[in-house]
């Protein structure tokens, strides 16, 4: 208990600093903002097939995410507080808090930018527990596989470049299985036509986490 | 003769004798054509007997890469962080190497090199992965730590290629043909002639990797040499 009660102030402590400075929501929720923008000025106009308006959906999630998934490591490093972490927990707990903090970011990302995504592209109509199912689980699987990218990150040269490079390609299977739910949702088909998109996210979420917990100490520790 | 100099000649020999095989030895392929009820012969198969040896090579590179990251996690030697990165660089040339042959045969088969099949996906991913790992490793100054933050992306990324290979294809329509060793529908095609000359072939091209691989690995020994004095 007293385990997860660390990976819990953890997040308390990273939710807190950004309350404070709100860097990371702020770069996240504006890019997701802007590129939505930019797209529906490129292309509101014309009618969407069901593909092309959920990938649209998702490109813009993954961009977004890219903005500031990174941060919460990066700060680590920039601060010089990444000594201090190390020596008051351990290498699981900060995993666990991190993530969940990504978590959190994905959540509010999605709550703001589907709405919008709703008035500046609408969606016709939609399977909605479908599409809000894929999406819950797609975000699970981005923080699960970006919060252990983004530890390597912080370590290395050239971050803010480099964690899209290194996050991108491991991330397909996710955008492939995302945007196939999503599409699945939007042409208005049942929950179980997407069950291989489901078990992929729910698999590649398992997979990511389990690796994590085997490998994080191996970045974090020097 | 020392080991290496064994392997080198025995590939030599089975590489050589490999290319002159599938083009003399091993007999043309057929196809049935369904209009006219005949057997068609199918003479781009050919490029089957080095394409799949490219890929089962990248396959079993980047496995190697993956192990010996492993390794380097567990016991913090620097070797098995040499061989991980020669490893990872062959893969990452026998891959493009599958690449391209596939992008023939596809030029021929379905009519465009690139037809956004799963599999040449998935391939074209791998290829990524990999650059984001040579990526990695120039952006890390510190040797220690380029090899510690390296081995764990490429753990990480070898996890990924499952989903890749099994199950992506399985939610995109892949016109890739099965594995043709195996019975089946495609099953026909393979004459014993034919399978013989695959073996030999994959020997070859698994030969040719041991071969490259000690080479490599012996060279970022050297340089790791070099740059410590």
């Amino acid at each position: 208990m007293s385990w997860l009660r660390g990976a819990f102030a953890i997040l308390a402590k990273d939710v807190r600093s950004e309350v404070r400075t709100r860097a990371a929501l702020n770069a996240i929720l504006l890019f997701a903002v802007v590129t939505l923008a930019m797209v529906s000025f490129a292309i509101g106009g014309f009618g969407l097939a069901s593909e092309v308006h959920a990938s649209l959906l998702w490109i813009i999630m993954f961009f977004a995410s890219m903005a500031g998934l990174s941060r919460t490591f990066v700060v680590e490093e920039e601060r010089g507080t990444v000594m201090a972490l190390r020596l008051t927990a351990a290498g699981g707990q900060v995993y666990l808090g991190k993530f969940l903090f990504n978590l959190a970011l994905l959540a509010i990302l999605s709550l703001i930018l589907l709405p919008l995504f709703q008035i500046l592209l609408p969606i016709p109509r939609a399977n909605w527990s479908l599409l809000l199912g894929g999406l819950v689980l797609g975000c699970l699987a981005l923080a699960a596989a970006t919060t252990l990218v983004a530890a390597i990150v912080s370590q290395a040269g050239v971050k803010g470049a480099l964690f899209t490079v290194l996050s991108f390609p491991i991330l397909i299977p996710v955008l492939v299985a995302g945007v196939g739910t999503t599409q699945k949702a939007m042409a208005v088909q049942p929950v179980s036509s997407a069950s291989t998109e489901i078990q992929l996210l729910v698999s590649y979420t398992g997979v990511m986490i389990t690796a994590a917990f085997f490998l994080f100490d191996f970045v974090w520790r020097d | 003769m020392s080991r290496s100099g064994m392997l080198k000649g025995l590939t030599a020999v089975l590489m050589t004798a490999g290319i002159v095989l599938a083009f003399t030895y091993a007999p043309t392929a057929t196809r049935p054509n369904f209009s006219t009820g005949a057997m068609d012969p199918w003479p781009e198969f050919r490029i089957f007997f080095f394409h799949v040896p490219s890929a089962w090579v990248a396959t079993l590179a980047f496995l190697v890469a993956m192990v010996a990251s492993i390794r380097f996690l567990m016991a913090r030697d620097r070797r098995h962080d040499d061989v991980a990165l020669a490893s990872s660089e062959l893969g990452f040339l026998f891959c493009a190497l599958a690449l391209v042959s596939g992008m023939i045969w596809a030029r021929h088969e379905w009519g465009a090199f690139w037809n956004w099949d799963p599999r040449q996906n998935s391939v074209l991913i791998l290829l990524l992965i990999y650059a984001g790992y040579f990526a990695l490793r120039s952006a890390v100054p510190e040797p220690g730590r380029r090899a510690r933050l390296a081995a764990v992306y490429s753990i990480v990324a070898f996890l990924t290629v499952p989903f890749l290979v099994f199950i992506v294809p399985r939610i995109m329509e892949s016109l890739h043909p099965s594995p043709i060793i195996k019975s089946g529908r495609e099953g026909g095609v393979m004459d014993p002639k034919m399978r013989q000359v695959f073996f030999l072939l994959m020997a070859a091209f698994t030969g040719l990797y041991i071969w490259m691989l000690s080479i490599r690995t012996r060279m970022e020994r050297a340089i790791r040499g070099v740059g410590s004095i």
